[in-house]
Parts: C-alpha cells; structure tokens; sequence
C-alpha cells in the first residue's frame, strides 16, 4: 500500500505539485493523468524521491519513504520511463541485471531472472541477451526497459509515459503484455500517462492531476460517469465517453439470450469493440462465445446502447 | 568503351607529372650549408634505374588517373612508394663523389612531391577499403617496419639527412625521449587534472562558463609567449620554496615547457569531458537514478564509458598537439627535436631542420591514427565487430 498525505513540492515561488494526498491500494493499478506542467511526473518521482518534497509524507507499506537512503530506497522500486533510458553501451542481458547487480545477487541467480523475465517478454535469452539496446526495434527496447525494472522483483513499479514513444499497435501490445504482468507477480504499479485512453484501460482508479492539484482519484467509470470538474470532463472528452464506458466492460457481462448470424465474439472482447462490429457489419446482433468457444448467447446493439448511456 | 577518370586521381596525376618531369628529384651541395645544384630523375640514377623509375611513376599514375579497381590502386601506390624510398638512396650513393665526405645529397622537392602524391593515393585507398581499427593499426606497423628496415639496412645513409644524424646519434636519442617524455608527462598531467575539472564543470552549472573562458584564454596566448610568461613565476618558486629547484624547476629548461604544454593541454580535455559528459542520454541518466545507482556507481557505470569516446577525441587533439608543441621548448632550453630544428636554422642547414622536423611529423601522424582507431573501437561497441 502506497500513502501519499499532504504531498507538496514547490521549486521558488511555483508550486508545482500542491498538497496532493490519495492511497494506492497493493496490487492495483492506479494511473495519474493529466496535461503537461500538470506536476503528474513529479508526484511520481516523489515517490521514489527522485524529487524531495517540500511537504508531507509518502509511506510505502507504512514506512515513510525516508527512512532508507534514497538510492537504496529507489533499488526496492521499479523504475521505467518514456524512451525507456536503456544503457546503450551495455548489453540487453546486462541491462536487465543492473538492479540485481546493485543488490549484490550472485550471478547464478541473476542470469536466472534475466532469462525468466526475457522469455516471459518472448526475447530468446540467447539470441537477444548479447545483444545491444540499437540493435533493437523500438518494441523490444520498451519490452527490456520494463524487464529492466521488474528486474529485482519489486513490489512497487513506477512508470512515466512508459508506451509513450511506440506506436499505436506496439502500444496496445505492450499494455495488454504489462496487464498480464501485473496479474501475475502481483506489482503494485503507478503509470503516468497524457492519454486518457490508456488510463480508461489500464487503470483500476484514475488519478486526475490539474495545476499541481489532485482533482479526481476514482475508479476509471466513476471518472467517466462523474467528472468532478469541467477540467475532468474536457480530459475525458464528451464526444468520447459513451464509447470509453463501453471499453471498460466486457462483452460477457453484457450478453442477452437468444442467437444470431454470422462469426461469433470472444466474450473476453470489450464492449466497445463489439457495438464497433455491429455498427460495421450492419446486422442488429452478435452471437458470443466464450473461452472454450461455447457459444453464450448474443449481443445487441440496443443493449450495448443502454450500457453506453450515462448512468446517472 | 569510355574511359573514365578517378577526381583524386586527376590531382594526383598532375602532381605526379610536374614533380617527376619538371621539379628536381635530389639536391647536391658541395657542402653541407652551401645553395644546391638541382638533379633531375634521370641525373640523379645509374643508367638503368632513371627511366626504371620514370616508367613505374607514370604507370602509378594512369592507374590513379583512371578509375580502376582499389586492388591495383593499392599496388600501384605501393609500389610507386617503395621504388621511391629505394631509389632515393642510390641516387645518394650514385651522387656523392668518391670518397668525398663534406658533400650533401637530399630528397628535392619533385622527391617530397611524388612521395606526397602517393601518399594521398594510398591514404585514399585505405578510406575507401574502410578498414578495421586493428587492420588500420596493422598498415602503420608494416609501414613503420619497412621504414625502420630501410633505416637499419643503410641504403639511405647516403643522405645528407642520415649523415646529419650519424653526426648527432646520441643526442638524437637523448632529445627524442626527452621530445616524448614532454608531450606523453604533460599530457598524463592534463588528464590527471582535467577529467576532475571537466567533471565538476559538468556537475557545477556556475563554474563551467569561467573555467572554460580562462582555459580559452590560455589557449590563445602564442606558445613562445607564454614561455616568455612562465619564466618569472617560475624563477621565484626555485628561488623561494625549498626543494623545487632540486626538483628541476627553474625559469628555463623543461619545467616552463612542460607546464606550458599543460596548461595548452587543459583546455581540450575539459571542454571535451564536459562535452561528452553532457551527451549522455538524458534518459540513460534519469534511468540510472531511477534504479538506484548512488553518484559516483552514475558517474563510473553509466556517464564515463559513454562519454569515453568523446573524452579520447581531446586526449587525441592533446597529444598531436602536443607532439608538435613540443618542439618550440627547445627555445628556453627545455630539449626535444626541437634542438634540432633550432641549430639548423641557426647554421642554416636545413637537413638538420629536417632531421628534428621530420620524427616530429612521423610520431604526430602515428599518434593519431593510433587514437583515431581506438576511439573508433570503443565507440562502436558491436559485438559481432569483427577483429582483423
């Protein structure tokens, strides 16, 4: 569990993050979003005092972060960033190990875990271990930058803007692997990110950063449904939010009795990406299907209308 | 079929054509400060050997001229350059008149010419082969060899630049070790004080503009000038602090020279470390922060190997520098080939100019490609960088 109390950081006279408090429950993913110069990097470097604040308290498992040495502290945290900060002159095997190695593992078990986290990002340890971050595409750099930090086995992974430099389909590949990551060891992490989207998806509450002020810490259909400010509601974008709800639930959880034509629906599909079939395939409904490729029943097109309405 | 023409090679061409046909190939002098009488190829060789030469010059030549494979581009410059070095010994022996110890023969400009000529041939051939660093190490060892073997053989020492130095064999020695220790000591005193300098400069925002302004300054003040300078602080600390002039630290000889080529030195070496230093990914830093790298786990692990090429460019312009620097100590006593190239203009004889110029030259030339291929390996850190 993360705590953050009365957090402020003010460089001169700007403040730049302004008595920000919000707790981060362990095993969730919490996302801050919000424009730039909104102080959303800062609160995070803060975290693992990058930055010192100029006030308040952050206590990670009830310890203040300041009881350790900030370097030691910042061992025991994740760490990845936008452009992924690989070291070019070290190789992608040595990359990985650099927190183990600063943690003084010996090398059996090093080479261990830097094998177990290349093969767990499909990177054969033996073909990409020796090899050099600019011998990479930008896909495998981003994919060792956050093996990299996992490295140490972290209960605490902070990531700014980490898909920020990939493109749209690499992107959504390299969140879908970092979901199935974090379900997998557990790691509590905070991802900060510009795009509302990816927090919409990626978030199991959303943090909304505006000026240095926290406006919002909710669950991400709670932000949807409920901006708590017009600041909140321009973020979401009006035009978009009906399809963002639809985005959070999935197409099971949406299914009517009944039966339809054509290819079924993986009922692990979003809704969103369902009512987009319907809308392009013309028809009024779609058979779904489950994992073992049973078929569940169907969905509609007035159905998902419903779920797309404002819940108020 | 057209023929077509090598851009290089119409230079080379030209150069070769006025220095073989109209510029001199030898000088001899009755002695060894009167003028020259100018020698042509075909005086200057035994019957044979004249046109020999002639021929190999002028196939080299159209090979430059045209474009032609790099294969035989390379022969023809090597060829061209070892017929040269060969014949310019005999024309020594075959000038020098029986018995006759007082006269002087020496490679005349058309000689220098053609041996620049191909030269720039080879130099351009070795580009275009983009060789290894270790390959390129390896054409200087070969070169310096066949160098060192044509000196040892004696086939030049006809030439009044090697009677010069049978006349001055033990000081030669003794001036060229002190020639390095200058330019190697002070430069090792340079990086000893600068990467600290650079270093701070990097990390301390205020002092960089100053200490970098100063070093500028420095570097502009003419050498000889601040020889001139040194001469009074220095006096006083032999005079003044106990133990210095013990030390060998007097107003003149080698203390101002070595603290001079010094303080020349600084300047590259911090502008290039803070330089470097500053070129490091900002990411890689913030990455290495972020993972919990204390400062100086930063500064060895992450910022130095990356700012290590950069560093070597200033320590490479440091030591060809320096190496040529070196030389004007011998103006306030400080040794070096300098020595020489001082007495040969002060007696006028230029073979002993040559006889400090020319090592001078060599050791500079040798020195940067030695670096430039070091810096080269360790910036290219592929690991399937194939070693030659």
């Amino acid at each position: 569990m993360i705590e953050i109390e009365g957090i402020t950081k003010r460089y001169d006279a700007t403040t730049v993050v302004d008595d920000v408090s919000m707790v981060i429950e362990p095993r969730t993913i919490a996302v801050i979003v919000g424009t730039s110069g909104s102080g959303k990097t800062t609160l995070l470097r803060m975290i693992n005092r990058l930055v010192e604040p100029t006030a308040g308290v952050i206590r990670l498992d009830g310890a203040d972060n300041r009881s350790l040495p900030g370097y030691e502290l910042r061992r025991s945290i994740g760490y990845a960033i936008q452009g992924h900060g690989l070291f070019p002159h070290r190789t992608v095997a040595q990359n990985i190990a650099t927190v183990p190695v600063l943690l003084g593992w010996d090398a059996a078990r090093i080479k261990r875990r830097v094998d177990e986290l290349m093969t767990l990002y499909q990177l054969d340890p033996q073909a990409f271990g020796p090899r050099y971050p600019h011998e990479l595409s930008g896909g495998q750099q981003q994919r060792v930058g956050v093996a990299r930090a996992l490295a140490a086995e972290p209960n605490v992974l902070l990531m700014d803007e980490p898909f920020g430099a990939l493109d749209p389909i690499i992107r959504n590949k390299a969140q879908e692997d970092l979901l199935a990551i974090q379900k997998r060891f557990g790691t509590t992490i905070i991802l900060v990110t510009h795009d509302m989207e990816e927090a919409v998806h990626m978030g199991d509450k959303i943090a909304v950063m505006d000026a240095g002020k926290l406006v919002q810490y909710a669950k991400p259909a709670e932000i949807l449904a409920k901006p708590a400010s017009a600041f909140v509601e321009t973020l979401v974008g009006a035009s978009e939010k009906p399809f963002r709800l639809l985005s959070l639930g999935r197409v099971r959880d949406a299914v009517e009795t009944g039966t339809a034509e054509g290819e079924a629906i993986p009922g692990d599909a979003s809704q969103r990406d369902a009512l987009a079939e319907l809308l392009w395939s013309g028809r009024p409904a779609l058979p779904v299907k489950g994992a073992d490729g049973k078929p569940l029943g169907r969905v509609t097109v007035d159905g998902l209308v419903k779920r797309a309405a404002s819940p108020a | 079929m057209t023929i077509r023409f090598d851009k290089l090679g119409v230079v080379i061409a030209a150069i070769v054509a006025y220095a073989a046909f109209a510029a001199p190939f030898a000088t001899f002098r009755a002695n060894r400060i009167v003028p020259g009488e100018a020698r042509s190829i075909l005086e200057a060789l035994p019957a044979m050997l004249g046109p020999l030469l002639l021929a190999v010059i002028v196939v080299a030549a159209v090979v430059a001229l045209l474009k032609t494979p790099l294969i035989l581009r390379l022969a023809a410059s090597v060829v061209a350059l070892a017929a040269l070095a060969l014949l310019i010994g005999v024309a020594g022996s075959f000038l020098t008149p029986e018995g006759n110890s007082f006269a002087r023969i020496s490679p005349a400009s058309g000689f220098w010419l053609l041996i620049f000529a191909f030269t720039l041939l080879l130099a351009d051939v070795l580009t275009r082969l983009n060789l290894s660093p270790w390959a390129r190490i390896g054409v200087l060892v070969v070169a310096a060899a066949a160098i060192g073997m044509l000196l040892v053989s004696g086939s030049w020492n006809s030439l009044s630049i090697l009677k010069e130095y049978a006349n001055r064999a033990d000081s030669f020695w003794a001036e060229g070790s002190k020639h390095v220790t200058l330019a190697l000591g002070s430069l090792a005193a340079a990086v000893i004080a600068g990467l600290p300098l650079g270093i701070l400069c990097h990390r301390v925002e205020k002092l960089r503009a100053g200490v970098l302004n100063v070093l500028n300054i420095i570097q502009t003040i003419p050498s000889i000038a601040l020889f001139g300078l040194l001469i009074a602080p220095l006096g006083w600390v032999a005079t003044h602090v106990p133990g210095a002039a013990s030390l060998g630290i007097r107003g003149i000889g080698t203390a101002p020279a070595f603290v001079a080529l010094f303080l020349y030195s600084l300047l590259p070496v911090v502008a290039n470390t803070v330089v470097g230093l500053a070129g490091v990914p900002r990411a890689a830093n913030d990455a290495a922060r972020g993972m919990g790298m204390t400062d100086r786990q930063r500064l060895f692990g992450v910022e130095f190997p990356l700012a290590f090429p950069v560093i070597l460019t200033g320590i490479r312009i440091v030591l060809v520098q320096n190496i040529g620097l070196a030389t004007i100590a011998a103006l306030i006593g400080g040794g070096g080939f300098g020595v020489f190239v001082f007495q040969g203009v002060g007696q006028t004889a230029m073979d002993l100019v040559l006889l400090g110029a020319v090592p001078t030259v060599a050791l500079a030339f040798a020195a940067a490609i030695i670096l430039d291929a070091v810096i080269e390996m360790t910036s290219t850190r592929r690991p399937e960088a194939q070693p030659a």
